[in-house]
């Protein structure tokens, strides 16, 4: 599904140039549920941006589900992040001028799915994550687990090949974390590929493998034994 | 362009803020309505003056005979003459695209003394010898009675349409009209009808006080002879006599015997240049109102140009997350020009709106305390409505291009770290 070869980053700082990612190599089938882990600086968000083709790579390949990702104009990126990616962030970034609904069915939009249609699709996946009831709901109402819930509802409306979630539990307390882990197990459950970024170990080991990075590069990648999220959750 | 989804957007976006929506809006609308107001005012002003010309038709030149000045085939200099009625045959006959040729003989005029006798009563008028086809040069309406017509012209008859002015000071008043007699210089004439000139304002009085008589009894009855006192000739519509009055004086120096370098011999007066210098100073006044309209203007589509870009700035985020979830560049730049087009032409509308109610209440009062010199009707057409409109457009788009270009500058990235 993920194929990166020989991939490195830098950032311009002024006159120096910070090295971020030194030469990664990674891939992941299709199904996987990686999780992404690392000290701060060591360069996990910005893979997760590249992964996610909001930032570009400097040097090495990039092939999503068979498709080469490289020269892209941003209608292009913008396309392609629409069709193969959904994105999870922190803050969630849900839009809050827009209810829970209209969020969830912002990504159909993008892909000129009719009105009644993407009503229906965004219902659905609401009714996924539990939240139905509150479709008409503006973001202000909902709580931050609730947000997240829409938040991933909105990334998996679109049907995306990959699932890339920075720190989905960052902003939550533990209790919270877990309802959304238990809700990203059961997506992976029914065979989506999930890519989390976090540098919480028990949310690590709620995935099925664990990728070390440090400093630019990939100092561990391991298959775990998963720990099922549900047993927290009552 | 026209989906539901994108105005449900801009509705929401405009709406999320109606405060500052509403005092962006406000310098678009008032620069709007200044240039509407302006523009009315201009028209008016280009209407009070047209009425001063009333229907006279404007494409018109009047000619008449002066001394000479320069001797000429054993001519003396300082020699009067007279127009011939064989003149304005040639003149028809020479210089083509001619209307009307009118020639005219006249009796009295300003300063004259008692010319006209009814009974008991005298009265100073001017008399003219004319054709018929003068009620189309210099119009007139007949109040009572009939104008002179080719038969009076043919058969020489002795008959006078007489001014309103006229009948106030020869008659009694409800005294029947039609049918009487007036005695012009010891001949008398047949009144059969009466007219009304419109006034336009200082010779209003004067041109009541005429008496109009067949041209062809009139020469017979005063001696004149073949003598053409004075011509009124029109061009055709889409000539204009300006560039034919000098052919015509040509023709007329060709029979008259005069100099073709004498200036002075022959006297006339081109209404149609007097016309054409008033309406290239109503066509200055439009490009003030303009000018001044659509600077007035810019200083809105600026106001909207600053506002979209904070907006833009307070979106950025969510511009980024709209990015991230797969919205293509120019998606964003429609949405953020058609918010800034969107807010300019509602405003824009909202200030043609209130400039056509200003005009019309206007209107309200010039009617209500009655005429007012040199302003008549201010009015904007719908042809400067529409092109209000599409300065709108214009606007819009210009108040929307820079916005629209730095919301899509900042990368995707970027533009999520933004808190």
């Amino acid at each position: 599904m993920i194929e990166i070869k020989n991939l490195h980053k830098s950032y311009k700082m002024g006159s120096n140039s910070l090295h971020v990612l030194k030469g990664i190599n990674f891939s992941v089938e299709e199904g996987e549920l990686v999780a992404i882990m690392g000290s701060s600086g060591s360069g996990k968000s910005t893979l997760l941006n590249i992964l996610g083709m909001l930032d570009e790579l400097d040097e090495g390949s990039y092939t999503l589900d068979g498709v080469p990702i490289k020269n892209l104009n941003e209608t292009k990126a913008a396309n392609y992040r629409n069709k193969f990616l959904g994105f999870v962030f922190q803050s969630f970034n849900l839009i809050n001028y827009k209810n829970a609904m209209e969020n969830v069915a912002l990504p159909l939009y993008y892909q000129k799915v009719g009105r009644k249609e993407r009503q229906e699709k965004a219902l659905k996946y609401l009714d996924q994550v539990g939240l139905k009831e509150w479709a008409t709901h503006l973001p202000s109402e909902l709580s931050g687990g609730q947000k997240q819930r829409v938040a991933i509802a909105r990334a998996m409306a679109a049907e995306p090949k990959v699932l890339l979630a920075d720190e989905p539990t960052g902003a939550l307390d533990s209790k919270t974390s877990y309802e959304v882990m238990d809700l990203i197990q059961k997506i992976n459950d029914q065979g989506n590929t999930i890519l989390i970024v976090t540098h919480e170990p028990d949310i690590a080991n709620m995935c099925k493998r664990i990728v070390h990075l440090k400093d630019g590069i990939i100092i561990e990648d391991k298959k775990i034994e998963q720990i099922r999220a549900a047993q927290y959750v009552q | 362009m026209f989906s539901k989804d994108r105005w449900e957007e801009i509705l929401e976006v405009l709406s999320s803020n109606v405060f500052r929506t509403l005092a962006t809006s406000f310098g678009v609308g008032w620069g709007v309505f200044i240039l509407i107001i302006l523009l009315a005012a201009g028209k008016g002003m280009e209407n009070g003056i047209r009425a001063d010309f009333g229907d006279i038709a404007t494409n018109t030149m009047f000619m008449w005979s002066q001394n000479t000045t320069i001797p000429y085939k054993g001519l003396p200099k300082g020699r009067t003459f007279s127009f011939k009625l064989e003149d304005v045959q040639a003149i028809r006959d020479n210089v083509p695209n001619l209307r009307f040729i009118s020639p005219r003989n006249q009796l009295g005029g300003f300063g004259g003394g008692n010319n006209v006798i009814r009974g008991l009563k005298t009265g100073a008028f001017n008399v003219y010898g004319d054709y018929p086809q003068i009620i189309r040069q210099e119009p007139m309406t007949i109040t009572s009675g009939r104008f002179i017509n080719q038969n009076d012209i043919e058969d020489k008859r002795k008959v006078a349409v007489i001014g309103e002015g006229v009948k106030n000071e020869l008659y009694d008043k409800e005294e029947d009209i039609l049918g009487t007699y007036l005695k012009v210089q010891g001949v008398n004439f047949m009144v059969v009808g009466t007219y009304k000139k419109k006034s336009n304002d200082g010779d209003g009085e004067e041109g009541q006080k005429e008496l109009f008589v067949p041209f062809t009894a009139f020469s017979q009855a005063f001696n004149k002879g073949n003598d053409v006192g004075w011509m009124a000739i029109t061009a055709e519509d889409g000539n204009s006599i300006s560039n034919l009055k000098e052919k015509i004086v040509n023709v007329v120096k060709e029979k008259r015997k005069i100099h073709p370098d004498d200036k002075r011999a022959v006297g006339y007066f081109d209404l149609y240049e007097q016309f054409n210098r008033v309406e290239s100073l109503f066509g200055a006044l439009r490009w003030v109102a303009y000018f001044v309209g659509v600077l007035v203007l810019l200083s809105g589509i600026i106001g909207v140009s600053n506002i979209m870009l904070i907006v833009i700035k307070e979106r950025t985020k969510e511009i980024g997350i709209r990015r991230a979830l797969g919205e293509a560049p120019w998606s964003i730049k429609k949405q953020i020009l058609m918010e800034a087009i969107f807010l300019t032409i509602i405003s824009g509308m909202v200030g043609i709106i209130f400039g056509a109610s200003f005009i019309y209440g206007v209107n309200v009062v010039l009617d209500s305390v009655g005429p007012v010199d040199m302003f008549v009707n201010p009015s904007v057409s719908l042809g400067i409505v529409i092109s209000a409109f599409v300065i709108l457009i214009f606007s819009g788009l210009l108040a929307g291009f820079i916005p629209a270009q730095s919301a899509i500058k900042m990368r995707p990235i970027e533009a999520l770290r933004t808190e």
